[in-house]
């Protein structure tokens, strides 16, 4: 039972990035292809041969279970379903945070290790969208965690006290931007292109190929039903059940699905009504939303928090 | 317990000793010495630390003067700290300086060294302090002119500056401590303390805040840290980034929090921005070093700013009555305290022997290490893996437990707190990632790819010493990170000295913090990314089978001649962080062609680019030019003629006639 939720999200995260997929060639006018894709990427990237590049050290080959461990680790800390889980105990959002950290950190390794000017320029990217990136996210979080005075993801579910406040938009429009961000999507990176001057991610993992791309490409699906959760718990905890039993866990995940269907309705909507933006602008985009973090902790101390 | 401390000191003393004997035999014995001696200082440093007294009798010199030692949980934790480090960097020193000019002075020096940093933190008066602090500096000062170049002659002197401003104001705060109190001993004074008017201490507190921060190397004071510890050579770099600006910290929690007790609430925000603006240029500057050993010096600024974080926001809570937060964030600081002293003499003897190896400093000239030098790369990998506070390593659980301090500060009554804590956490999330990028540089461009000049290529492992001092770090660096616990044990006696409560609750293997409902558990972290790891490679091997892998070149877009200078450089992964940061690094660059036939044949391109080294440029440079300006208008009076200088004894005779009674 205390696995479940992990299992959850390790199982059904690439059915999500079908669905984001599914929604967007709709929008687009496009059939695309089916919810299932990619499992059937995932399998078939699994039976493949791989090339690795001969410059490479063991750092790029152990970094696919790297990222997939850390990320599997991160997923252990999220309630899903239910915030009574005793695996919450492990850690708390600010652990969550620095286990993505820990796998971004080597993935940034792996683009280096090929020596080729395209994973460096990958690394190079997502290592300075992270300088952007993670201070905000710290700081929208410390918005939820003092206002549930506490950094256990289970516990700020469970309180959910600055839901419609303004502190609460506030920091939740600086977590939207978090989750664009971190996740690879328009207008900060592009996941679906391979073109060499603007792809981040992609960059990164250029050189990896069969079985090791299938485990990067898992652990990305994991990274971004994560996000979407850690969303869901501290933005919108409603539905989560607080206990085990059946009935309710039956009720929170069909909210659950819910939601995650919403939000991906949303990132659809958003990537296909923005154009990537270059760069070098995104720092004044995200250093908007930065603002926006702080101004909401500021809101929320200054209303008496 | 007594006997194992004077043991610990007598064999420093003997490695001091055996190094001036002219027997060159003998000399390669004094680093088994110095171990031998740093083991023993461990286990009475771990006794000092858990709150068992310590007499060592004080030594006279006349009525008014005497060498007095003390030992208590404060002091114990820094002796621990120091022992853990000088293990094993006397181990690595033994491979290390094989081959090193002169081994006799480096060898004296280095216990020597030693010694005088274990005699700071155990002084019991001023001037037994002052008289140790001197010691410390000069020593440290002659190691770092040990290459006995111009540039390491040039770095010495502005340490040599430097340091004796800090001296300057620690002498001062001690002459007003005992013209106020009238005791000479730390804890007479402390005991007397209560006396002072406020605003006398609070002049103290700024002059402990200048004088410590000079040496602990907060910023603007820390232009000499990134000059003198890469000249020094890296087992002493070791040394000094590791613990000599840790005896900083010690005077100024000495100071600041144990003899003068609680302050009012903008001591502690002083310390919080001090260490905000501290940790994030630190880090800043760090990222456009090349040059590896400045680099980590950069990063030394940096976590001296952590480590302020923490301790600014306990003394906001103690000056706020808030005293189990107040220990809360005690133990960030001193276990951060203790986690630097491990990762960054780690990653120091990781240059030292990358240098040791490649006779090059400049990353741009390396790359590919790791293959030719598999064990440095994996424990330089682990010390990068720690510094960027990555779990499950032991940065990690410092910096959480600091974030946790700076999140509580909602308990906080006042408003000022309540804003300035949590915006010092978002200054440490900012930190924390600069880190990152900053080591997946120095990692990825130094021990990755291919390499990048010749000086790469050929390159050896370190001697079996140097790689098990690096080793030994390398485990501390996870043990410390899975086993919280152990540290926290320690600091306990210390932590309770000076905010009177035990601050967290703890289990055997995980931190629980009562106001934040906060657990962390680094090791079922640690167990649970080892478990997917193995589960996963069974995994694939079910599911893929033995499926074929073909080594081949890395893409290159179809034109087959990739070379090792077609990868990325230094410079060009830290380009972005340039420009986004352009209002603080104040870039500038410089492209000069030449022609053969203007503009159609280019006969060559160079570029230069580089940061403006702000304090330097604009403090530091016009406060010398200042200074001699005005050393040439007193000039004037030495002007070198005999008669002038009788003329001046004359007229100050006169002088003091009319006016001396």
């Amino acid at each position: 039972m205390e696995y479940l939720q992990f299992i959850i999200i390790i199982l059904f995260s690439p059915f999500i990035q079908g669905v984001i997929k599914k929604f967007k060639a709709n929008m687009q006018g496009r059939v695309g292809p089916g919810v299932f894709q990619p499992y059937y990427d995932l399998i078939r990237l699994f039976q493949k041969d791989m090339v690795i590049s001969r410059v490479s050290s063991w750092v790029f080959k152990a970094t696919p279970y790297i990222v997939f461990a850390s990320t599997a680790a991160a997923a252990m800390i999220v309630p899903v379903i239910t915030t009574s889980s005793r695996l919450g105990m492990m850690g708390d959002v600010i652990t969550l945070i620095y286990l993505f950290a820990l796998g971004r950190f080597f993935m940034a390794l792996a683009g280096l290790d090929t020596g080729t000017a395209f994973g460096g320029e990958g690394s190079s990217r997502e290592m300075t969208v992270a300088i952007l990136v993670e201070p905000m996210m710290m700081l929208s979080i410390f918005t939820a965690a003092i206002s549930a005075r506490s950094t256990n993801i289970g516990r700020i579910a469970e309180m959910h006290n600055i839901l419609y406040s303004p502190s609460h938009i506030l920091a939740l429009s600086a977590f939207m931007m978090v989750i664009i961000a971190e996740t690879g999507r328009i207008p900060v990176d592009n996941p679906d292109t391979h073109l060499e001057l603007t792809m981040i991610h992609e960059g990164m993992i250029l050189e990896y190929s069969g079985r090791y791309l299938a485990l990067m490409e898992w652990a990305h699906y994991m990274k971004q039903m994560l996000l979407f959760t850690l969303a869901f718990d501290i933005f919108f905890p409603l539905g989560i059940s607080t206990s085990t039993e059946i009935s309710n866990l039956a009720v929170s995940s069909a909210v659950y699905l819910f939601k995650v269907c919403f939000m991906a309705v949303l990132m659809a909507v958003i990537e296909s009504s923005r154009a990537k933006m270059r760069f070098f602008q995104l720092p004044s985009l995200l250093g908007g939303a930065f603002v926006l973090a702080v101004l909401s902790l500021l809101t929320y101390i200054m209303m008496g928090g | 317990m007594e006997s194992y401390f004077y043991t610990g000191i007598l064999f420093f003393l003997l490695g001091a000793v055996i190094s001036l004997i002219p027997f060159q035999r003998a000399k390669n014995y004094i680093y088994i010495l110095s171990a031998i001696g740093a083991v023993t200082l461990i286990i009475s440093g771990l006794y000092l630390s858990s709150g068992t007294q310590i007499h060592i009798p004080s030594i006279p010199i006349s009525s008014f003067l005497e060498f007095a030692f003390q030992g208590d949980a404060l002091s114990g934790f820094f002796v621990t700290v120091i022992s853990i480090l000088a293990l094993p960097v006397s181990i690595y020193s033994i491979g290390y300086t094989k081959n090193i000019g002169n081994k006799g002075l480096m060898g004296f020096l280095y216990n020597l060294f030693i010694l005088s940093m274990y005699a700071v933190i155990l002084s019991g008066n001023i001037i037994t302090f002052l008289i140790s602090w001197e010691t410390m500096s000069v020593v440290s000062y002659f190691l770092v002119t040990f290459d006995r170049d111009k540039q390491s002659a040039k770095d010495g002197l502005i340490y040599a500056v430097m340091t004796h401003i800090g001296t300057a104001f620690i002498i001062a705060l001690f002459l007003i401590l005992y013209k106020n109190t009238g005791h000479m001993d730390f804890s007479g004074i402390k005991a007397s303390i209560i006396t002072l008017p406020p605003d006398i201490r609070s002049i103290i507190f700024i002059f402990s805040v200048i004088g410590f921060g000079t040496k602990a190397g907060i910023i603007p004071l820390h232009t000499w840290l990134p000059k003198a510890h890469p000249a020094a050579p890296s087992n002493v770099s070791a040394l000094m980034s590791g613990v000599m600006i840790k005896t900083g910290i010690y005077g100024f929690v000495r100071i600041s929090m144990d003899i003068m007790g609680n302050g009012p609430d903008w001591w502690g925000i002083t310390i919080i921005v001090i260490g905000a603006v501290s940790s994030i240029l630190g880090v800043l500057y760090a990222l456009m070093e090349h040059d590896m050993k400045r680099l980590l010096a950069y990063h030394s600024v940096e976590n001296i700013g952590i480590i302020l974080l923490g301790i600014g926001a306990s003394m906001l809570f103690r000056s706020n009555g808030l005293y189990t937060l107040s220990a809360i964030a005690l133990i960030a600081g001193l276990y951060h305290t203790l986690n630097h002293a491990i990762f960054k003499g780690l990653l120091f003897l990781g240059a030292g022997s990358v240098i040791h190896a490649t006779h090059t400093k400049n990353m741009e000239d390396l790359g590919g290490l790791i293959k030719s030098m598999p064990y440095t790369g994996i424990t330089f990998l682990i010390g990068s893996v720690s510094i960027c506070a990555l779990p499950p390593f032991n940065g990690f659980v410092s910096e959480w437990l600091t974030y946790q301090s700076l999140i509580l500060g909602f308990q906080s009554s006042s408003i000022t707190s309540k804003i300035v804590l949590p915006l010092g956490g978002a200054a440490l999330a900012l930190t924390g990632a600069l880190a990152a990028a900053c080591f997946v540089k120095v990692f990825g461009i130094s021990f990755l790819g291919a390499p990048r000049s010749h000086h790469a290529e050929h390159t050896r492992e370190a001697p079996l010493s140097m790689i098990i001092g690096m080793a030994i770090l390398a485990v501390l660096c996870l043990v410390f990170g899975v086993v919280p616990d152990a540290v926290i044990s320690m600091l306990s006696s210390s932590v309770f000295q000076l905010t009177g409560t035990y601050g967290l609750l703890r289990g055997n293997w995980f931190l629980h913090i009562n106001e934040t409902v906060a657990t962390l558990s680094p090791v079922s972290i640690l167990i649970t990314v080892v478990a997917v790891f193995i589960s996963s490679v069974i995994f694939i091997l079910v599911v893929s089978g033995r499926r074929k892998t073909t080594y081949s070149d890395s893409w290159d877009c179809g034109m087959p001649s990739l070379t090792s200078r077609m990868q990325y450089t230094a410079t060009a992964f830290t380009k972005p962080i340039r420009m986004i940061f352009k209002r603080i690094y104040l870039p500038r660059r410089e492209i000069r062609v030449s022609y053969i036939v203007k503009p159609f044949f280019v006969k060559s391109i160079k570029y230069s680019g580089e940061i403006t080294p702000f304090f330097e440029q604009y403090i530091y440079e016009p406060l010398t030019i200042l200074i001699h300006k005005f050393a040439g208008k007193v000039r004037l009076l030495q002007s070198g003629s005999l008669h002038l200088y009788l003329g001046y004894i004359l007229v100050t005779l006169i002088l003091l006639l009319i006016f001396g009674k």
